[in-house]
């Protein structure tokens, strides 16, 4: 059961760290989201799974140190690569699974595909496949729960890539200004789809964008998930206790292509690998706090069970009938 | 029954709507402090409060994506995009979004939301605050879209819509606001996919649509003289579309002429035209006509801009030409 991490977990000053056992569940939730990545990317080859999948391998500390501080009211808008996000607001593995491979089981049964992925019943209003398109209906939301009084904060995942769409302006200009519980997380991976920020962006710090509609802005390493999680502590804080939306920019990087139709071809050879691993960076952490090796492989094995599972959950699924998933056909 | 304004029906509706429902909210560019460009909202915001009406940024995407979450999560917003020709900004919220995000969700959302819009051409407004564009989002599965031609069918179709759980285009004319027209008193609904024969005739049946009624009533007036019995027939909603009630009275006329101000081609009334000669052929003893706007910009001058839209002239004459 997916537990909230409680703000008595992080410091007061904010750039602090969590308790042991509060890292240690991210740290399970990262690895089940990195297991779950390969073993998609696996599935895909094998043409268990049609179409493109993006997937978030070297983003996992964004998506489950943001969700890690949201409650079940809370709501997301997710991205076309959400995989993080999904697992973080504890969607079920197997309906997830069973989705992405077009399954009657599935969230969407079968009319989804893995971008469009919605659990209305844990607050994700849904993956989306048009960069920039989520930002709006995450306004709308907060406009929802400060209308009903849900108690509920909006928050909208985009990349680098959807600060360049009108959407973003228009977005962040009406929730500042109606003051809306809302929360606006890019996830800086460096790259628009094959494009790094430095090409298409005329000034790369994202965060400045903040100032521009009076707003908080903060830009936090997004490979450390305690400074995700301290960093989206505060903006969500803010949000809920009505002190308007805030601009998060967690600088990060896609290890993996920017989907699986991705040939590759134009990142600089060692660019990689100059950037932190957010699972190893968080591994090596909870070794230096005295978190004994053999207690991380049962970590490393329930993940890898958990996703056993569930792929074999979606590949025995047996898929839509069209008269049923299809009215009027 | 009273005469009322074509504005004043509509007013009525959100404003009945307004009080039976709070989750019913408005969002849209000056229809809160101003009242609106057309004076639809005139007293809403001291009525109902800055929670529920609320004065928008000029972002007619951002407008809809936020009618779009916030009825995700059970409010029922009710948009206002000021004129019909800047819907196009709004078309990836209401194509990529509001229409398809219920069906992939596997029906666990519904979205009750409305767009209120005005198009037509006649005011001198120029190119780009004249055009119809009700076919760009009747072609859409999953959007409704109604066009009421009456202030009766303007407030019954309006409050239906905004109880409906499926995005709702409703798009209304310029040059209909100061129209007049009864009005039942009481709570008054239309459901959508009825259409209504607004002259009964036994020589043509005329399908027109929004300001078109008004100009194929006229012309049925000038014809009737003439020995000539038109029968006017509005869709009022063209998704869902009352093919039912067309093809019944085309089965009694067997002479059609469908008319529309929006574009000659591709417009709705193509739609309507293949309906009628895939399941109506039988029924015809003529070609089916079409009387659509011309194809191009609409032109400002006033001694232009009555030469692209369909008379009530050139209907009386296309539909002695059928006769003939």
């Amino acid at each position: 059961m997916r537990q909230t991490v409680k703000p008595s977990s992080v410091h007061a000053d904010g750039v602090g760290a969590l308790d042991t056992a509060a890292l240690l569940d991210l740290y399970r939730r990262m690895v089940l989201v990195r297991r779950l990545e390969e073993a998609l990317g696996k599935a895909h080859a094998q043409g268990q799974i049609k179409g493109p999948l993006h997937r978030c391998d070297g983003q996992e500390a964004v998506g489950i140190g943001v969700t890690s501080v949201l409650r079940r009211e809370d709501t997301v808008m997710s991205t076309h690569r959400g995989h993080a996000h999904y697992v973080g607001k504890g969607v079920d593995l197997r309906r997830l699974v069973a989705e992405i491979m077009g399954k009657a089981a599935g969230y969407g049964r079968g009319r989804a595909g893995h971008m469009l992925i919605g659990d209305a019943s844990c607050g994700l209003l849904g993956g989306n496949g048009v960069v920039g398109g989520s930002i709006p209906i995450a306004v709308g939301a907060a406009l929802a729960h400060r209308n009903l009084r849900t108690g509920g904060v909006a928050v909208a995942f985009f990349g680098d890539g959807a600060v360049n769409s009108g959407a973003f302006n228009e977005s962040l200009n009406m929730a500042a200004l109606w003051s809306l519980p809302a929360v606006f997380v890019c996830e800086n991976n460096q790259y628009a789809l094959t494009v790094h920020l430095a090409r298409h962006l005329a000034h790369t710090a994202i965060v400045d964008r903040a100032a521009g509609y009076g707003i908080p802005g903060e830009q936090v390493d997004g490979n450390d998930i305690e400074a995700v999680v301290a960093a989206s502590h505060r903006a969500v804080a803010r949000a809920r206790s009505g002190g308007g939306p805030s601009l998060l920019v967690a600088e990060t990087y896609r290890r993996s292509g920017f989907s699986t139709s991705d040939v590759g071809g134009y990142q600089p050879p060692g660019e990689a690998a100059a950037w932190p691993d957010p699972l190893e960076v968080t591994r090596v952490r909870l070794l230096e706090r005295g978190v004994a090796a053999g207690d991380l492989a049962p970590v490393e094995a329930d993940a890898q069970a958990a996703v056993d599972d569930a792929l074999r959950y979606g590949i025995e699924s047996p898929p839509p009938d069209p008269g049923e998933a299809l009215p009027g056909a | 029954m009273r005469d009322i304004r074509y504005r004043e029906a509509v007013s009525e509706a959100l404003r009945e709507e307004m009080r039976r429902d709070d989750r019913v909210v408005l969002l849209g560019e000056d229809i809160g402090v101003y009242g609106g460009v057309f004076k639809v909202t005139s007293g809403f915001l001291e009525e109902f409060g800055d929670k529920r009406v609320l004065d928008t940024p000029i972002s007619e995407g951002g407008i809809v994506g936020c009618a779009v979450g916030a009825s995700m999560l059970g409010l029922r917003p009710v948009v206002e995009i000021m004129y019909a020709d800047f819907l196009p900004l709004a078309m990836d919220q209401l194509v990529n979004h509001a229409a398809l995000l219920p069906f992939v969700y596997g029906d666990q959302i519904t979205l009750p939301f409305v767009v209120r819009t005005q198009g037509g051409a006649g005011a001198g407004a120029g190119a780009q605050h004249s055009k119809s564009l009700e076919a760009w989002v009747a072609h859409v599965p999953r959007l409704q879209v109604a066009m009421p031609a009456t202030p009766a069918d303007a407030k019954g179709l309006l409050k239906t819509a905004v109880r409906e759980e499926t995005p709702t285009i409703v798009f209304e004319h310029k040059l209909l606001y100061n129209t007049k027209g009864p009005v039942p008193d009481g709570e008054h609904l239309i459901p959508f996919g009825a259409a209504e024969i607004k002259r009964p005739g036994r020589d043509v049946t005329v399908i027109a649509t929004s300001r078109m009624v008004l100009e194929a009533l006229a012309a049925a007036e000038t014809l009737a003289a003439e020995g000539i019995e038109a029968e006017v027939v509005d869709p009022r909603t063209l998704r869902p579309l009352d093919g039912a009630t067309i093809l019944e009275s085309v089965s009694r006329t067997h002479r059609v002429l469908v008319v529309y101000e929006a574009w000659r081609t591709g417009g709705f009334g193509a739609e309507i035209a293949a309906l009628i000669a895939e399941e109506g052929f039988d029924y015809l003893d003529a070609p089916i006509r079409r009387l659509g706007g011309r194809d191009l910009p609409i032109p400002y001058s006033p001694a232009l801009e009555p030469h692209v839209i369909p008379t009530r002239e050139a209907i009386a004459g296309q539909v002695r030409a059928i006769l003939s």
